[in-house]
């Protein structure tokens, strides 16, 4: 990946981009304070930071999403200052947000062609532009359908669009934001092809992602930064990766997701049949029968590739979907679970993945959102006063370390790993004897990542039973005492003490797998 | 938080105010006050008096709004309850004839709210159905004609008075304090709140969006039932095609003035009262300053206009932002 000759000697010896003494407060508090970056020609360069460290502000402040306080921006030696997102554009900073900002409803071409579309005589060359979108997609080795609806395509493809359409708009620096954060491996692979393809076409690709191993796979250099200071930029090729947690944590981290801490010692014997036990469990058509016993204080994980039946299956735990076959058990009972309110009768709670569409109220406050579930559990007619709400709040926000430990603040303005923190502190508050977690360490910065893991582990200790998802396979076995490996929408393999390693699930996983579909 | 409420309602505080002062300067007499035949009388209390109906359907609408959804339906069930208390008022007691009327609203709300909660039809369509239809049902209740009733104790519901205040005043303020007793003195306010804000977050943290959403529906039409009461006690009768007409959108108006978001979430009961007061007291400025009828919607819309720049999170940013540069 070295930086491919540039056009002229002049720009071979400027920065692509040189952000010099970025600054940016919000209400007094400082977001940004005198960062620097410098992206080179033809370098894909990683953006890392906690969540908090200003990354999304740095992107906002040079995209002129907000504006900045103080600081210069220069563009191949040139100052810019957009003052939008399409001014950027214009200039030649492309964004590609983890959410692609992009309209589902309408075809592929009509999105790569969006306000600019080929037109004659006022009339929009419908042919045209799907011959232009058909031989821009070819450079992403994309072949699909450009008159079918975008919402059709996975997110990977919408995210190669969004890259395309950002590419084809003469962009000089691609800003990826956590692309690669709802991709499975196969996508990022692609995903990874097409920006050494486009750094090599001299681009600057600045790529913000919490996956270290993607940082070590693809970038060249890394930026770090700290509660909204710059800490460093570096070489990847010379930063060992705990020198990397350690810039970006500020501590020496015991590295409890990545290591393979001896599990507490395989306990004795789990009770014979487990509490709550799922027998022949399932929905035609959404999750084949499974069986599933759950004790106190084990921790199960569930394995498997995006689409295998990972989410479903918690679903159908929770009774979110009904169950058409089997029964449940609790302590011997037969219980029915036809709703989350039956499933939280019981004792359940449930973290869904989408954190920000079926997890928190955004309005509501930090307080207001822990006890949302003890107080519906509760009924309407048996209110928690408000001393006792701020003292679960309080509680609850020392425990888990919420930050900021303002429990009067709407939690849509809390980082991602805090609003992940407040979720499991509203269950928490049930007094739940079954925790289910979909992907509960997802788009989580380091320091909220391992916090999440110790959590998890703690819980367990204390005689909780927990389901929990994860993508991440050295997490899982960091904790799970059974996994169970997920294809196709039905279980595969049961892997229990010594199987739980990381080359045994990847095994199972892939064992008799077809190809992956395109 | 010891300031939060006054905080959160000072824009519309504020607007009230300034509409009364408006008033006042428009009509010196604004203020003015007498007692005649135990019951008080003047252009102030004429706005609380006047204001009522409006004011009983935003603290319907008011919930309504909170959950994401609308009932247009308002106006319509108004003068379905107003058609059978008049028609129903000279032949049975008093409280027969209140139960049906409520009866017939909470039914209404009832089939609102099923048709939103349950068939999942979009709220706007499902009580534009009863808007429409709902004006047919009170022309048939009424056969057509406007019915007209000399009952005097369905009378009192509009020009009585409990201690020299109107009962329209009294009873609204007996249904805002009741409300809110029943919304904020239990966790209901919060599961409505909470609901609106995100109903799929919410029906996974176990609260029952479905019947919360129901529940404001009857609530909404048993508001409406009551405004309907009101306004046909008020005129001793019934007149199908125009009792409540279009009030629905000042009861929309009302419930934005309030500062609800039409995107469901935080609402204020009281704030809804009060920008149904606002309306009235711009309807009655209007009048006393003696304009032509042409103006009074231009008017009107020129301070709503006002009063909803006032609360733009944008403006306001601005503001900050124009605030700031000197320095």
């Amino acid at each position: 990946m070295s930086p491919s000759p540039s056009p002229t000697a002049a720009t071979a010896a400027t920065p692509l981009l040189a952000v010099r003494g970025l600054s940016k407060s919000f209400a007094g508090f400082p977001a940004l304070d005198g960062v620097d970056v410098t992206l080179r020609h033809g370098e894909i360069h990683a953006l890392l930071g906690e969540n908090g460290a200003g990354k999304s502000t740095f992107i906002k402040a040079i995209t002129g999403v907000v504006t900045r306080d103080a600081g210069t921006v220069t563009l191949d030696g040139a100052p810019v200052a957009p003052r939008s997102a399409d001014e950027a554009l214009k200039a030649g900073i492309a964004t590609v947000y983890q959410e692609v900002n992009l309209l589902p409803n309408l075809t592929v071409a009509q999105n790569l062609f969006l306000g600019r579309q080929p037109t004659r005589f006022g009339l929009v060359r419908e042919v045209e532009m799907r011959r232009r979108s058909i031989a821009l997609l070819r450079d992403f080795d994309l072949d699909i359908d450009v008159g079918a609806p975008l919402g059709d395509y996975s997110v990977a493809v919408q995210h190669l669009v969004a890259i395309a359409r950002a590419v084809d708009m003469s962009a000089r620096i691609l800003i990826l934001d956590e692309p690669t954060a709802s991709l499975d491996a196969h996508e990022v692979e692609i995903l990874f092809r097409v920006m050494r393809n486009l750094a090599g076409k001299g681009l600057g690709i600045l790529f913000v992602t919490h996956f270290l191993d993607q940082v070590y796979a693809i970038t060249d250099r890394i930026t770090v930064l700290r509660n909204g200071r710059l800490v460093g930029e570096r070489e990847t090729a010379a930063l060992p990766r705990m020198e990397l947690i350690r810039m970006m944590l500020g501590r020496e981290l015991s590295e409890a997701a990545s290591e393979h801490p001896a599990k507490a010692a395989t306990e004795a014997a789990p009770d014979a049949g487990g509490a709550i036990r799922f027998e022949g469990f399932g929905k035609a058509g959404y999750v084949a029968p499974f069986d599933l016993a759950l004790a106190s204080g084990q921790v199960v994980g569930l394995a498997g590739l995006l689409g295998s039946g990972r989410t479903e299956t918690a679903r159908l735990l929770f009774g979110v979907e009904s169950a058409d076959h089997g029964r449940l058990t609790i302590d011997g009972e037969a219980v029915r679970l036809a709703s989350p309110r039956d499933a939280i009768r019981h004792g359940f709670g449930y973290c869904p993945e989408e954190r920000k569409t079926e997890g928190i109220v955004a309005e509501l406050t930090v307080r207001e959102n822990i006890v949302l579930a003890l107080q519906a559990r509760r009924g309407a007619l048996h209110p928690l006063s408000r001393r006792e709400q701020d003292a679960i709040a309080q509680r609850f926000i020392t425990m888990l370390d919420i930050r900021p430990p303002d429990p009067e603040r709407p939690i849509g303005l809390l980082s991602g790993g805090n609003q992940q923190k407040a979720l499991l502190a509203r269950w928490l508050a049930t007094e739940p004897r079954l925790l289910i977690l979909d992907e509960p360490t997802r788009g989580i910065d380091v320091g909220a990542h391992a916090e999440i893991i110790r959590l998890i582990r703690q819980l367990c200790t204390e005689g909780l039973a927990l389901v929990v998802i994860s993508s991440e396979l050295e997490e899982i076995v960091s904790y799970a005492d059974r996994v169970i490996v997920m294809r196709d929408r039905r279980q595969t393999a049961v892997l229990e003490g010594e199987a739980v390693n990381v080359t045994a699930i990847l095994q199972a996983i892939a064992a008799d797998t077809p190809p992956l579909a395109a | 938080m010891r300031f939060r409420l006054p905080r959160k309602g000072l824009p519309q505080i504020a607007a009230f105010v300034v509409v009364l002062l408006i008033n006042f300067a428009v009509s010196p007499q604004f203020f003015d006050i007498r007692l005649q035949d135990g019951r008080l009388f003047g252009s102030f209390i004429d706005v609380f008096n006047r204001g009522a109906p409006v004011a009983l359907l935003s603290l319907g609408m008011v919930l309504v709004v909170a959950t994401r959804g609308i009932d247009l339906s308002v106006g319509a069930v108004m003068a379905i309850a107003g058609a059978i208390a008049a028609t129903l008022a000279d032949t049975h007691a008093l409280p027969v004839v209140l139960l049906a009327a409520l009866g017939a609203g909470l039914l209404c709300g009832l089939w609102n709210g099923i048709l939103v909660a349950v068939l999942g039809i979009q709220p706007i369509i499902a009580t534009l159905i009863l808007m429409v239809a709902g004006r047919g049902i009170a022309q048939l209740i009424t056969e057509g004609r406007i019915v007209t009733f000399t009952s005097p104790e369905l009378a009192r519901f509009g020009g009585g008075a409990i201690l020299g205040l109107p009962v329209p005043v009294v009873l609204t303020a007996s249904v805002l304090a009741v409300a809110v007793i029943a919304i904020r003195g239990t966790a209901l306010g919060l599961l409505i709140e909470a609901t609106g804000a995100n109903a799929r977050a919410s029906a996974l943290a176990g609260i029952e969006t479905r019947t919360t959403t129901i529940a404001v529906y009857v609530w909404s039409g048993f508001c409406a039932a009551l405004a309907g009461i009101v306004a046909a006690a008020d005129i001793l009768g019934a007149d199908a095609n125009n009792a409540g007409l279009w009030l629905e959108l000042d009861a929309i108006l009302a419930v934005v003035i309030a500062g609800s978001s039409l995107l469901g979430g935080r609402f204020s009961l009281a704030l809804a009262v009060l920008g149904a007061l606002t309306i009235q007291a711009m309807n009655t400025g209007i009048l006393l300053a003696g304009f032509r009828p042409e103006f009074n919607l231009v008017v009107k819309a020129v301070v709503v206009l006002l009063v909803l720049l006032a609360q733009s999170p944008r403006l306001s940013g601005v503001a900050v932002l124009l605030a700031r540069r000197p320095a």
